[in-house]
């Protein structure tokens, strides 16, 4: 078995707001092994972005309470200080973000700041963390980056600049890169480049947690996958479980609700009806109750997380139905779905 | 979204000639001197039929904003000519162009910042009504009457937007845009920026309003697989140029421009093992600054084919079957026989050479060289006949 870099177990995530207590993550557990990509897929609101930034360090604030825990080979992310948390970023863990304009500094120039990051953990002379980050750009594709080093921040394209974040994220080879949303901001034949970048660290020394809500692009590169709602984790398994034998009425929902490129469209796309729920005053019992059009009374309760497939024990799920009805109701007009098409065509 | 909405019989809605828009780059301290131009639309001809969907596809860019905008005429022209309804509203002045506003609404990408944070839902719904006269009494009852057709709670009228969710607001967008009783909406990327099972929500009504209304609908988007649900006919722009108008469905299975195929295989496909067995086709570099395009076709700096002819002679739009028709000099997925049987059409842009992808040279009396010089009901004449005629 591959060597476990991360363990996330029973994590909880609140902040205290004006509003009331936001319990944006919610007995959340999974691992990430060496050489894996672990996809989290969610909408907004699910508590995916919260979930990898707190393994980051970067939700701490006054209003904010954890709970669980979430190891880092020995170190608890949660309570780590300060000090540990600033030699563990960057050198054990690193993050790519969403916004590469909002996330590199615009007045130094883009090899200064990958030989800033270099050099904070590692004694190393100037030029020596420049050549470092020369080659680190042009093993992520940045062409010519021998002149590129010198370029400020807005001299780059959208792709060439989360390009330059891959660079400085793998600079000190991080055990965990945690990418949220990437190419969330990129057109698609940029987003096909990046995908291929990320592609090339799978099965290498780095495990991968990679945040998005393209189903697309999760099947493109995940090995393993979570589905998040509203703060919990919903359903998890394989690439493969997830797609073709999905648990979770959610799942089913998702998996329904994306427009298809390469089939003939349904005449009416199965959208899940209703809108995600508050965090402030959440459902009772399982969040996607009030949108599930097979919730049941059990369904006041909240489902454990559990292995419920036999020969499956590792693809856990959130829902009381049991096996065969789930087999049966997902089945909507041929493929999978939430609830059947509204308009007869 | 009705497979004969394109088909023959329905008026010319838009019809759009040799549409340029040059955004000027000035520099300069005291005076200001023009530098260059950003080729934001350049030479775009296309036609939108009533209750059409027309989608427009395109990496950011490539002028598909752009050119929605100059449709519904928020920003004017640099050159080319633009009707609406058989009238030229091309350089028409804010007045004049009033009634045709009514009849041309825009839904924003952003639902956020295209809806004022400070009025209430019930006077962002309703300002279109008071611009354009409509009796102070009955559009009270008329918010309330379209609130509740786009699926929101009617008593909401006095809400903020701040306090709806993003799939709430556009649906707020949407019945603003409604509220004149208009026969086109462009529809400006209205589902990128929600939640994957909202899309599908807002899609699904956009799709009955306009089988209720009889809606004209020209829908940008980057997300290939949406436009591919609403559209009857898709164009495919690259760096301000149409390179690509097809039947919807047939795009897909048969994209004739490189760049529409690499557009499509650039999008994963929700299917682990569809994805795994799928060629990847993976277009190195970016699109090249609209300031300086390249010369001859613009695609020829990316393009897996391109060859000598493609940096010095801008292809012409070819018209295959099926009104399907690409500006490339190699064009793929289609028969000898079908490049032999290609038509210069008369929506190429007026730069393009005449070099077929036969080899041979159009003649210069047939398709577009007409169009030029020749007055409305001829060019007229010629659109209608550069149409799909589906067969439905």
């Amino acid at each position: 078995m591959a060597e476990r870099l991360l363990d996330v177990t029973e994590l909880e995530v609140s902040f205290q707001t004006e509003d009331g207590l936001v319990r944006a993550v919610d007995d959340v557990s999974f691992t990430l092994d060496r050489g894996e990509v672990l996809a989290i897929v969610g909408e907004s609101g699910s508590g995916k972005s919260v979930t990898v930034m707190t393994l980051m360090g970067l939700t701490r604030s006054p209003n904010s309470r954890f709970g669980g825990s979430a190891k880092l080979s020995d170190t608890e992310l949660t309570t780590a200080s300060e000090q540990e948390l600033q030699r563990i970023r960057g050198k054990e863990i690193a993050m790519i973000f969403q916004d590469p304009i909002s996330s590199l500094s615009p007045v130094h120039r883009i090899g200064d700041q990958i030989v800033e990051q270099i050099r904070a953990h590692e004694k190393i002379s100037k030029p020596a963390a420049l050549d470092r980050a020369v080659e680190l750009m042009e093993r992520v594709g940045i062409p010519r980056a021998r002149d590129r080093v010198r370029a400020y921040p807005h001299e780059f394209s959208g792709g060439m600049r989360q390009r330059a974040m891959i660079a400085m994220a793998l600079s000190l080879s991080p055990s965990v890169l945690i990418a949220d949303e990437p190419t969330t901001a990129l057109d698609v034949t940029i987003q096909a480049q990046i995908l291929e970048e990320v592609k090339q660290l799978r099965g290498g020394d780095s495990g991968v947690l990679f945040v998005t809500h393209d189903l697309g692009v999760v099947a493109d590169i995940a090995d393993r996958v979570i589905v998040m709602y509203g703060g919990r984790v919903v359903e998890q398994g394989t690439l493969d479980e997830i797609f073709y034998d999905p648990q979770h009425p959610y799942t089913w929902g998702l998996l329904g609700s994306i427009t298809r490129m390469d089939r003939d469209p349904p005449k009416r796309l199965p959208a899940i009806p209703g809108v995600p729920p508050s965090l402030v005053n959440p459902p009772e019992g399982c969040h996607f109750r009030p949108r599930c059009p097979h919730a049941f009374e059990r369904c006041g309760e909240v489902p454990p997380l559990q292995g419920r497939i036999p020969e499956a024990p590792e693809h856990l799920d959130r829902c009381w139905l049991d096996l065969s009805e789930k087999r049966e109701k997902r089945e909507v007009n041929g493929r999978i779905g939430l609830v059947r098409d509204t308009v007869v065509a | 979204m009705s497979a004969d909405a394109s088909g023959n019989g329905r008026a010319q809605l838009v019809e759009a000639e040799h549409l340029k828009l040059y955004f000027p780059i000035k520099k300069g301290v005291l005076i200001d001197r023009t530098i260059g131009h950003v080729h934001a639309v350049d030479d775009v001809s296309l036609s939108l039929t009533e209750g059409e969907t027309l989608g427009i596809v395109g990496e950011s860019g490539s002028g598909k904003t752009t050119l929605a905008r100059c449709i519904v005429r928020l920003l004017e022209p640099t050159d080319g000519t633009l009707r609406f309804r058989g009238q030229d509203i091309t350089h028409l002045g804010r007045r004049a162009l009033e009634p045709m506003r009514q009849e041309a609404q825009i839904v924003f990408q952003d639902p956020v910042s295209s809806l004022n944070p400070r009025k209430r839902v019930g006077q962002i719904v309703g300002i279109p009504m008071r611009l354009h006269g409509i009796d102070k009494d009955k559009i009270g009852p008329r918010v309330r009457e379209l609130l509740d057709r786009v699926g929101l709670n009617p008593e909401h009228v006095n809400r903020f937007p701040h306090e709806f969710s993003g799939g709430q607001r556009q649906r707020i967008g949407v019945a603003r845009a409604l509220a004149v009783d208009p026969r086109l909406i462009v529809l400006d990327e209205p589902v990128s920026a929600l939640d994957v099972s909202i899309q599908a929500q807002v899609i699904n009504l956009l799709d009955d309003l306009q089988d209720d209304f009889g809606l004209s609908y020209v829908f940008i988007a980057h997300d290939l697989s949406v436009v591919r649900h609403v559209s009857d006919r898709i164009g495919v722009m690259y760096l301000g140029k149409l390179v690509e108008l097809s039947p919807a469905q047939e795009l897909y299975v048969k994209p004739i421009h490189p760049y529409t195929e690499a557009l499509l295989a650039a999008i994963p496909v929700p299917d682990p093992t569809e994805n795994r067995a799928r060629e990847r086709i993976v277009l190195s570099g970016e699109p090249p600054n609209p300031i300086d395009p390249p010369s001859g076709c613009r695609f020829h700096t990316r393009c897996p084919r391109a060859t000598e002819i493609c940096s010095q002679v801008e292809p012409p739009l070819a018209e295959y079957a099926n009104g399907h028709a690409a500006a490339c000099h190699h064009p793929q997925h289609v028969s000898e026989q079908e490049i032999a049987a290609a038509t210069y059409s008369s929506l190429s842009p007026r730069s393009a050479g005449r070099l077929m992808p036969s080899g041979e040279e159009a003649p210069l009396d047939g398709g577009g060289a007409k169009t030029a010089g020749a007055d409305s009901g001829a060019a007229a004449a010629e659109a209608e006949h550069a149409r799909p005629e589906q067969a439905g």
